[in-house]
């Protein structure tokens, strides 16, 4: 070797260059085995998850009609980050066919962290919701020049027919409390609001699903990550088939046509729901898509509240209609039997006269017949005091509790806790502690509360309630729970009332009378037995009494209870029982011979506020 | 034939052997960092994989024709090949346009050249040649002026005229071989000292002091310049006294000084200062009184050292352009900017860090093939292998580099004739060079600085200039059996 001077100065040189490896290898250890937290931060770098909406479940009728299906719309997002240099603002909004206003507006609002609290500048924020095809169809073709937006496709409620508004409710966009109350939900997310698409949500909506996709330092997609290993396909709704008939309902509506009132109908051997009219309504596709806001204030501000669904939110006093459940406790409770006869002297009778002409004494059929006032004070009266009224009254308040028992045992008074109808009132039966109150606990006796013979007073019902009544007399003293989903679980929601079976019988024999000699006979049907019971109750000092019907056919085998109430109109003979009828024969001969009395029905108009706010043609 | 067949048996396999891993597995990843969802096709020569092959082809065949020159002819035609090169480096700017802010690319017809990738390799040769003459003594003035000279003028046209500043930077590699050839070890020494004081400046240089005006960096850095004082008197000249009156009078100066900025606001910088230069006059007084090397050395560092801190500041805030200038700040901590100039760093570190230990595997980074770092595929390529590969990857590539370069020096020291030698050790500094600042650029613990990682890095020029380097290199070696004869 030559001039080995410096021959040892390779080991200093060697000690240099390990030492800086080994610090760099110090360093990788460090960063890639202890630092634990890079590969999220590379992921939320690359990675974009996409959520995938999945096609909410569809609603059919119980005959496998379509009612509710899905339509495509388009929404418009941006991620504000990817915008900021040289975005295209004038041309992006010729795209849209947006002003300029529009545009800074809607942008300010979306950063405005008070109203859109989940708003972050690197996510998608929605910019435009709920656009038509026709809408898009410009900034489509040129998406790729404005960086930082994309357009998603999402699905909005549309409906077969105009009908049934407030059984099948809406889908609108979810509240901030319902995001924090459900984590499954998130800014921009529609949920059912009201009626079955509300009770029914979590079967409907389905399971969103996640698309993990890739994108550059650019921001531009790339393609799906991994080939789609991590994404999670969207399992779309179930499903739904409703116990209701929609042309059954439809019918009911077109009847109910300029009057304020309701239309139910049961199976009472089911108690399935074959159709819950609620008069004024509307076409239910008047709450779906960037109308909705207008419409439902629209529908909000009306007078005559459409968006009562009355058929379950009503109270009413159940009037006249309401002696055949009178009846029925008074032979369960032996105050009369079928041959009991009262006398009535017409107009002149104290203290509750008859509104009817007939002869006196009167039976128990033939006061049924005849919706004979006198009749039933009697038989209540008799009823509260067979056993006398007691120290204090304290027997006599026995037998009002009896009855009181009785009367909800039929499902009256309370609302139905073991049913899939939202939005119900509970009615009132009212209680010897209300009375007590009321007139003080020995100051009332049955002729204080006689007004409750006939259905009047402090009774209320709702017309769902009282419809389920009239199912549990054509069953003969029970009824199932009434419900709005097909299915055979709820046979199990038997309900057995406190009164005999073999009580039944005679009131049918009542209401079929009423039927064909009585207030109803002019709707009887055409070789179908059917029994029925019409009602007049007082709607207050000055306004004409609400109109009440209850029907059940055929009478020896009944298929349908149906119920009607007409507010304002008058006799129950006059505007509620032809209803019936004509929605009785629809549903049992699937048509209507009598054209001429349908038509009448349908075009007369009680309440000229009522609105016809469906927008479509049959 | 025989003579060939000598040259086959003599080439040292194993740094062949090294060569072609790195270069298969730096394709690997290239392929991988440049592979994304329209081009698969690995051979395709559209891709920058498909390139690169062509280029370890012709890598291999120069060096083949590298083994086939006689070797004596490298040590004569040095100079003429040097000067050539200086004249195509010279004419680079001024045949070519911008292509991002440097003027190096020579472009002839459908290649592009970066003539200073090769440049490294001359200048080893003329290096060689000129220190490797019979009456060289690096320790007089005008034998280590004229190395200084050979190695500054490419490393001039590279910075000023073809604005590569890091391609200029490997020049530096040299200074390891003076070392090693004979240059005074101080020089390494203070090299380091001045790249210390540089950091103390400007890192503490940002933080007020709670007594008084100025900051820390001054402060520090010129308590530092005495406590170096101190130390070298007491320890190495072994002059107590002197040194105990040193430190006496510096504490009782900083004492007074305290006191003073009770009552008036003292500005510490320019009373650290003048204290250390009062110090520097002492040292002269001693300089006087003894009259040797040693103490004039100190003095000098001293004097050096102070003028130097205080030019620091002045260097930094106008003499470094301004990507430069924040480079250095995010390196230092003194800007934290992660979407801006920190950008870069700190996506290649999200990179190597989410590898973790076995890496996403083969082709599977996120982080590099979706461009969130740059240069993916050239200067930053030692990401894509902590991202795929893991700790397992990245550990591998350096201790194949370790074995790589300590194969070179120990290649250097079988030399028999210094010319030989002095190539080996300028080859393996160059190497290292490379691997420490492209390695510690994407660790961040250096500023950028756009230097390719040999072998791995994707690039013809670079692949072809250090595959020049090394195959020279291996013919060298090959041949000292023969020049023994």
């Amino acid at each position: 070797m030559i001039n080995d001077e410096f021959y040892k100065r390779r080991y200093v040189l060697t000690a240099i260059i390990v030492m800086v490896v080994v610090v760099y290898i110090c360093r990788l250890f460090a960063l890639q085995i202890i630092d634990t937290n890079a590969s999220d931060r590379a992921e939320s770098n690359a990675l974009v998850k996409q959520t995938v909406y999945p096609p909410r479940g569809l609603i059919y009728d119980r005959n496998g009609e379509l009612l509710v299906f899905n339509q495509p719309i388009y929404e418009v997002t941006m991620i504000m980050r990817e915008m900021r240099n040289g975005f295209d603002t004038i041309g992006f909004c010729d795209a849209l066919n947006i002003s300029r206003e529009t545009f800074d507006n809607r942008v300010e609002e979306i950063k405005n962290k008070k109203k859109n609290r989940g708003y972050s500048q690197y996510t998608p924020q929605v910019f435009l919701s709920q656009l038509g095809k026709e809408d898009i169809v410009v900034l489509q073709e040129s998406l790729y020049k404005y960086k930082g937006i994309s357009i998603r496709k999402r699905t909005l409620r549309d409906y077969t027919y105009p009908t049934a508004a407030q059984v099948l409710g809406s889908v609108g966009e979810v509240s901030q409390r319902d995001i924090e109350r459900d984590e499954y939900y998130a800014i921009g997310d529609y949920s059912g609001r009201d009626g079955i698409e509300k009770t029914y949500e979590r079967v409907l909506r389905g399971e969103k699903g996640v698309e993990v996709l890739m994108r550059n330092a650019k921001g531009i997609i790339q393609g799906s990550y991994k080939e789609g290993e991590m994404d999670m396909p969207a399992s779309a709704g179930q499903d739904l088939t409703l116990t209701l008939d929609v042309h059954l309902q439809m019918l009911a509506e077109e009847l109910l046509q300029g009057k304020i009132g309701s239309v139910v109908a049961i199976e009472p051997k089911t108690g399935e729901i074959l159709a819950l009219a609620s008069n004024p309504t509307w076409d239910p596709s008047l709450l779906v898509g960037r109308e909705r806001s207008m419409n439902y204030n629209m529908l909000l501000n009306d007078p005559t509240k459409p968006l009562l669904n009355r058929a379950t939110m009503a109270q009413y006093p159940p009037g006249s209609t309401f002696k055949t459940l009178q009846a029925l406790v008074c032979l369960q409770e032996g105050a009369i039997t079928k041959n009991t006869m009262y006398a009535c002297n017409g107009k002149g009778t104290k203290p509750i006269s008859c509104t009817h002409f007939h002869g006196s004494p009167v039976s128990l059929l033939g006061a049924i017949e005849q919706s004979c006032n006198p009749y039933f004070h009697c038989a209540f009266r008799d009823m509260l005091e067979k056993d006398g009224y007691g120290k204090d009254n304290e027997t006599f308040k026995r037998s009002f509790n009896i009855w009181r028992d009785d009367v909800l045992s039929f499902g009256l008074g309370k609302k139905f806790s073991d049913t899939d109808v939202s939005e119900q009132s509970s009615g009132n039966i009212p209680t010897v502690a209300f009375y007590d109150k009321y007139f003080g606990k020995k100051r009332w006796k049955a002729i204080t509360i006689r007004s409750l013979s006939i259905g009047q007073g402090e009774i209320l019902v709702t017309p769902l309630q009282l419809c389920n009544m009239a199912a549990t007399i054509a069953n003969e003293g029970w009824y199932i729970t009434p419900h709005l989903l097909k299915n055979d679980t709820m046979l199990a929601h038997l309900h057995k009332t406190n009164v005999d079976p073999k009580w039944f019988p005679i009131v049918k024999e009542g209401m079929e009378r009423v039927m064909t000699n009585g207030t109803g006979r002019w709707y009887q049907l055409d070789s179908i037995r059917s029994g029925g019971k019409t009602g007049t109750a007082q709607a207050g000092k000055g306004r004409v009494d609400h109109a009440f019907f209850i029907g059940i056919a055929p009478i020896d085998d009944p298929k349908i209870a149906v119920m009607v109430v007409v507010e304002n109109s008058g006799f129950g003979a006059t505007w509620a029982a032809p209803i019936a009828s004509l929605v009785m024969e629809q549903y049992l001969t699937g048509e209507i011979r009598r054209t001429d009395l349908r038509k009448r029905m349908a075009t007369a108009v009680i309440n000229p506020n009522v609105k016809n706010m469906k927008k479509r043609k049959e | 034939m025989s003579r060939n067949g000598s040259i086959l048996r003599s080439v040292d396999w194993l740094t062949v052997g090294l060569f072609m891993l790195m270069a298969v597995f730096g394709l690997l990843n290239i392929y991988g960092a440049s592979y994304d969802f329209e081009h698969t096709d690995f051979f395709a020569f559209s891709s920058r994989s498909g390139k690169q092959i062509v280029w370890i082809a012709a890598s291999l065949l120069m060096g083949s024709i590298v083994m086939l020159i006689d070797s004596k002819s490298y040590d004569i035609l040095a100079y003429i090949i040097y000067g050539l090169w200086i004249l195509v480096l010279l004419a680079t700017p001024f045949l070519t346009h911008d292509i991002k802010g440097s003027r190096s690319w020579l472009i002839i017809g459908p290649l592009q050249m970066q003539p200073a990738e090769f440049a490294k390799c001359f200048t080893a040769l003329a290096l060689a040649k000129y220190m490797s003459r019979y009456e060289y003594k690096i320790r007089d003035l005008r034998d280590l002026l004229v190395p200084f000279v050979i190695l500054i003028i490419p490393m001039f046209i590279i910075m000023v005229l073809q604005k590569e500043t890091g391609s200029a930077l490997v020049f530096a590699a040299f200074f390891f071989m003076f070392y090693r050839e004979g240059m005074t070890g101080y020089v390494l020494l203070i090299g380091a000292a001045a790249i210390f004081f540089f950091i103390i400046v400007i890192r503490l240089g940002v933080i007020a002091l709670p007594l008084g005006t100025g900051d820390c960096g001054m402060l520090v850095a010129m308590l530092l310049i005495m406590l170096i004082e101190l130390f070298f008197l007491f320890f190495i000249l072994n002059r107590k006294k002197e040194a105990l009156i040193l430190a006496g009078g510096v504490t009782l100066c900083y004492a007074v000084v305290c006191v003073m900025s009770i009552w008036i606001n003292v500005n510490f910088d320019i009373a650290s200062t003048v204290i250390a230069g009062l110090s520097v006059l002492f040292l002269g007084f001693l300089a006087l009184r003894w009259r040797h090397k040693e103490i004039l050395f100190l003095l000098l560092f001293s004097l050096f050292s102070v003028v130097y801190c205080h030019s620091c500041d002045l260097v930094f805030s106008h003499v470094l352009q301004k990507h430069q200038r924040e480079r250095i700040e995010v390196l230092l901590g003194l800007k934290d900017d992660p979407s801006g100039v920190g950008y870069n760093v700190n996506q290649a570190k999200i990179a190597i860090a989410s590898g973790g230990f076995t890496g996403k595997g083969f082709r599977q980074g996120t982080q590099t093939k979706l461009q969130f770092v740059p240069e993916q595929a050239t200067d930053f390529i030692f990401c894509t292998v902590g991202e795929e590969w893991g700790f397992i990857g990245t550990f591998s590539v350096l201790v194949v580099y370790l074995i790589f370069i300590l194969r070179l020096i120990y290649i250097a020291e079988r030399q028999k004739d210094r010319f030989s030698r002095i190539y080996a050790y300028s080859v393996a500094s160059i190497f290292f060079l490379h691997l420490a600042i492209n390695v510690g650029m994407v660790l961040g613990l250096l500023p950028v600085i756009g230097i390719p990682l040999p072998f791995f890095s994707y690039g013809g020029s670079s692949m072809l200039g250090f595959s020049l380097l090394l195959f020279i290199l291996l013919k060298l070696d090959a041949s000292r059996v023969e020049k023994m004869r």
